[in-house]
């Protein structure tokens, strides 16, 4: 049988999707006595609540129950998280509303149209209080306070030294430095968060149905906030989730708001968000403002690097904050042999939406300013961009590269990568294009930018929030742990059970392409189940679907739960047929001997054998087939006492080249042209790749120039509806070419690294380098996103006056 | 809350139903006639995805009450295939990889039926402005696009 895995199948989820069967949590159905939830919601970004009335809202027919902060608090803790600071975090806010669009009760009725109706007549009276927006006037220490118990709006602060930085910096023939402010932006999936709640007193046990797709890590975090023993949280994922892009690993305070409102209303809860509610009060990316600097020789050789960042998480710091911070911690010099450096990181806390993981996770945040940067000195040096990217682009040879901070780059090709975006892209013919359309007053420009893509979390990284000595009071966390289960049935046909929680990257397919090859069985004989359920299928802490781990590690547990279940029947076949193991291999869904053509035995009679006859079994071998395998990579190991961390078990890469015109009358930027090179190792199924890596892609250009979270200096949410809040749109997309190279990882068993990110996290700043290098004769600079056309005409108009004026 | 009766046909069936006045058409396929396959994105009529064809024209079901159709003829993703066959665009959109969590699919199936219907030989761009009124936020519309085109160009085939 040909292999499977690396072709370009069509997927198994399809059939079901395209006839409307597709089931996601609004279509699963939910037991009779079930009611249905709305959120009443604050209005302001930061006030105190003097009173909440509900009786009108209990009149209401069709009313079970009107549900407030002091009610819930007390079935509650606050949800743990991974900093010191002690912010309480509630589902709900109890005394104090501390951003628009949180939660102020909740109502239970008989239907939606109901609940709302009721919504509308709870009266709560706030005594409105200062509130703050601002990154960086958030730190001052006259600032009003979010958390009076914190004492301030910082909520983490951690500094990093690795090489010897003043050094660098002392011995650099110059020093470039900029402030960069990224925006803060969505993902919003077109399903919004689901959650069907279930509280059962019999047994004070809380099950809970959610669009919700991991970190599992948070199962715990849960159980916790609810003060129940874990097992008695049981979480089932639907088979269907319609989107994520990371933003719906933010739904856990709401199960826990509807599991305590399905307690004290007596009965099951369902919520399905709305999506004025998904934009204002679910989860997003933070925005971040950097200050680099960078230590350079004449040449372009960066010595150091010093970063200030200071992430925004919003009203409260929740888990798995402050991650974005820290995710790329490994990989924050990119892809550049850069061996100084040092990290001043922040987390602060601001009367907005709290952040959580949206798709590049704090790759778009630390690129933008690391590759603008690279550009301003290829600028400053009169160097072209180009040269100054390949004197420090990490070299063939160096694999497996440490970095400065720790992360080991396993496999890569980055000259190459970088040299077939140049070459697809005709970089020199474009050169050229650009002096000649600058002659006639238009405006060309071409921007690139390296990246490397970390994908797989170690679930060490997250601790590097605290101290060293603060690390050592508690026990130490490692590992990347997936796990996946492989059995065949009595009639021998075979159930994979995945805990990858997949929201449309297509892991049923990729799974079932794994085993076949494994057991060299059709793919169509392999039935994946990819539900999760806390209680019955096998996960660990760092299950779900995020840092695009399938490929790197949800895909590495399926091959080796494979390979057990072969070990397995190649045991059965040569006591059966009394042949040495060695001599046994599969093809066609049969045990073959190497040196016996007559021998032939079907797979299914084997693990047949294991059901119905046990007793034919090698002696102490267990009856069934049955298999799981619980896969973490050796490389993913806690932080160290000099606080490095590999941060990721893989590391891919991107180079991008795009070019773009700007009208010079309405700021308007069109993309003439989107080259992205890839290297994710060996590709398990091209089709499904390239389809990530559009999306991502696509969604990477939204950041650049359309979606932004507004709010105003008040603190007032500006952007609660599509109207406001911009997605691109099929006429927005440009041309787009993706290439591949191919570095297998040496860290996984197939070589496979994920993707699906990266461009979301270079597409801003490469977008942004092009923008820049377009206006570069105007003088214009761009620092901040997105880059919509009244930005560039007022960044345009401003630096005309000035010029006008200097003249 | 009054009710009202209506009566409608959906993918061929008649259906006969007291809805409240109030109630949106999306909301009455999806819990009125346990239509799951028509999706609710936004209820506000931007991200496309409670697309359904109501009397030969794509619509958009969240912005329409339920007794508005009365009366009428109500075309929803289910009624695309036959016997679990997938139609032709159902098919390309497999082969093209046009879907990804496949949430916003059931709506620009639907609208991409109406209009090639009505425009048989549409240009990419047409197609593109065609898209507009969807939101995908997985496929970046390439796999959708492609699926399209393809359906157009075996639909040209058949026809010469």
């Amino acid at each position: 049988m040909k292999n499977v895995i690396g072709s370009s199948v069509t997927r198994v989820e399809d059939a079901r999707l395209l006839t409307g069967q597709g089931t996601y949590i609004d279509d699963i159905g939910v037991p009779p006595n079930t009611a249905h939830a709305a959120i009443v919601r604050s209005t302001y970004p930061h006030a105190i609540i003097k009173s909440i009335d509900v009786s009108e809202a209990l009149l209401v027919p069709g009313v079970k129950g009107v549900i407030t902060g002091r009610e819930i608090e007390a079935y509650l803790n606050p949800f743990s998280v991974g900093v010191s600071a002690p912010v309480n975090y509630y589902p709900i806010a109890i005394d104090k509303v501390r951003y628009v669009g949180e939660p102020v009760a909740v109502i239970v009725a008989k239907d939606r149209y109901v609940a709302e109706d009721a919504a509308e007549l709870v009266r709560v009276k706030y005594e409105p209080l200062q509130p703050i927006v601002d990154i960086e006037k958030t730190m001052d220490q006259d600032a009003p306070l979010l958390h009076e118990n914190v004492g301030s709006n910082i909520a983490n602060h951690r500094s990093f030294h690795y090489g010897d930085v003043d050094r660098a910096f002392n011995e650099a023939d110059l020093i470039v430095k900029h402030k960069f402010h990224f925006p803060k932006y969505s993902a919003t999936p077109v399903e919004t968060y689901g959650i069907i709640a279930q509280y059962e007193n019999s047994s004070d046990r809380y099950t809970i149905h959610a669009n919700f797709h991991g970190p599992f890590i948070i199962q715990s975090v849960m159980a916790g906030a609810l003060k129940i023993p874990s097992n008695r949280l049981r979480i089932i994922i639907p088979k269907d989730i319609g989107g994520s892009y990371g933003i719906k690993a933010g739904t856990f305070p709401y199960m826990v708001l509807l599991a305590v409102a399905s307690r004290i209303a007596g009965c099951p809860v369902k919520w399905i968000e709305d999506r004025q509610e998904h934009l204002s009060a679910s989860s997003s990316g933070t925005d971040r403002v950097t200050y680099i600097e960078a230590a350079v020789n004449e040449d372009g050789k960066v010595l150091g690097l010093k970063m200030k960042m200071m992430d925004n998480v919003g009203a409260y710091i929740r888990a798995p904050e402050p991650a974005c911070l820290y995710r790329t911690h490994a990989n924050t010099t990119g892809a550049y042999d850069i061996p100084n450096l040092k990290i001043d990181g922040y987390v602060v806390m601001t009367n907005k939406l709290p952040t959580g993981l949206i798709r590049g996770y704090g790759g778009q945040e630390l690129y933008f300013p690391l590759e603008r940067i690279m550009q301003m000195i290829a600028f400053k040096l009169h160097l072209d961009p180009v040269d100054v990217i390949q004197k420090n682009l990490i070299k063939t040879r160096q694999f497996p590269y440490q970095t400065a901070s720790g992360g080991i780059y396993d496999s890569g090709d980055y000259e190459r990568a970088l040299q077939l975006a140049l070459d697809t892209g005709r970089y020199k013919e474009f050169r050229k294009k650009q002096e000649e359309a600058r002659g006639k007053g238009r405006i060309f420009g071409v921007g690139l930018a390296c990246i490397v893509e970390p994908s797989g979390s170690n679930m060490g990284y997250i601790t590097i929030a605290l101290t060293p000595d603060e690390r050592a009071a508690s026990l130490p966390k490692s590992g990347c742990t997936e796990a996946a289960t492989v059995s065949m049935d009595p009639m021998g046909f075979v159930n994979v059970r995945i805990s990858t929680a997949p929201t449309g990257q297509g892991h049923e397919t990729v799974t079932a392409q794994i085993v076949a090859d494994v057991l060299q069985i059709p793919k169509e004989q392999i039935n994946v189940v990819a539900e999760l359920d806390t209680s019955t299928s096998p996960w660990s802490i760092a299950s779900g679907s995020y840092s695009s781990r399938f490929a790197s590690l949800g895909s590495s547990a399926v091959y080796l739960a494979a390979q057990k279940v072969k070990k397995k029947l190649l045991q059965i076949g040569a006591h059966h047929l009394q042949v040495p193991e060695e001599d046994l291999y599969f093809e066609n869904a049969a045990i073959l001997s190497k040196s016996d053509s007559s021998i032939r035995w079907p797979l299914k009679r084997a693990a047949g054998s294991a059901h119905w006859n046990p007793l034919s079994l090698p002696e102490g071998m267990e009856p069934g087939i049955y298999e799981t395998y619980y896969y973490t990579a050796k490389i993913a190991e806690p932080p160290d006492q000099n606080d490095l961390i590999n941060s990721s078990i893989t590391y891919g890469f991107v180079a991008d080249m795009v070019t773009v015109e700007i009208d010079p009358e309405t700021g308007q930027v069109e993309i003439l042209d989107y080259i992205t090179i890839h290297d994710a190792g060996k590709l398990l199924n091209p089709l499904i790749v390239d389809g990530q890596i559009y999306g991502g892609l696509v969604h990477g250009l939204g950041g650049a120039l359309y979606e932004e979270l507004a709010y105003d200096e008040k603190g007032q949410f500006l952007t609660g509806t599509f109207m406001d809040y911009l997605c691109p749109t099929a006429p927005e997309i440009p041309n787009i070419t993706i290439r591949h190279i191919e570095t297998p990882s040496p860290v996984t068993p197939l070589g496979a690294k994920g993707l699906g990110e990266g461009n979301t996290m270079s597409a801003p700043v490469a977008i942004a380098n092009a923008v820049s290098d377009a206006l570069k004769p105007f003088g214009v600079t761009i620092d901040s996103l997105p880059l919509s056309p009244n930005k560039i005409w007022k960044l345009l108009s401003e630096q005309k006056a000035a010029n006008t004026l200097k003249r | 809350m009054g009710v009202h009766q209506v009566k409608l046909t959906i993918n061929g069936k008649t259906v006969v139903e007291g809805v409240e006045s109030r109630t949106l058409l999306s909301d009455f396929i999806r819990d009125g006639c346990g239509l799951t396959g028509t999706h609710v994105g936004c209820e506000h009529g931007v991200c496309g995805s409670c697309t359904v064809i109501v009397d030969g024209a794509a619509v958009r079901s969240c912005l329409m009450f339920a007794v508005q159709a009365d009366g009428l003829e109500i075309e929803t993703v289910e009624g695309l295939s036959q016997n679990g066959e997938l139609g032709p665009l159902q098919k390309n959109f497999k082969e093209c990889h046009g879907l990804q969590c496949g949430f916003c699919t059931p709506g620009i199936l639907m609208s991409a039926t109406d209009y090639l219907s009505k425009h048989p030989e549409p240009t990419t761009r047409e197609l593109k402005e065609m898209l507009s009124g969807h939101l995908c936020r997985c496929t970046g519309y390439d796999g959708i696009l492609k699926a399209i085109q393809k359906t157009v160009e075996e639909n040209k085939e058949t026809i010469s």
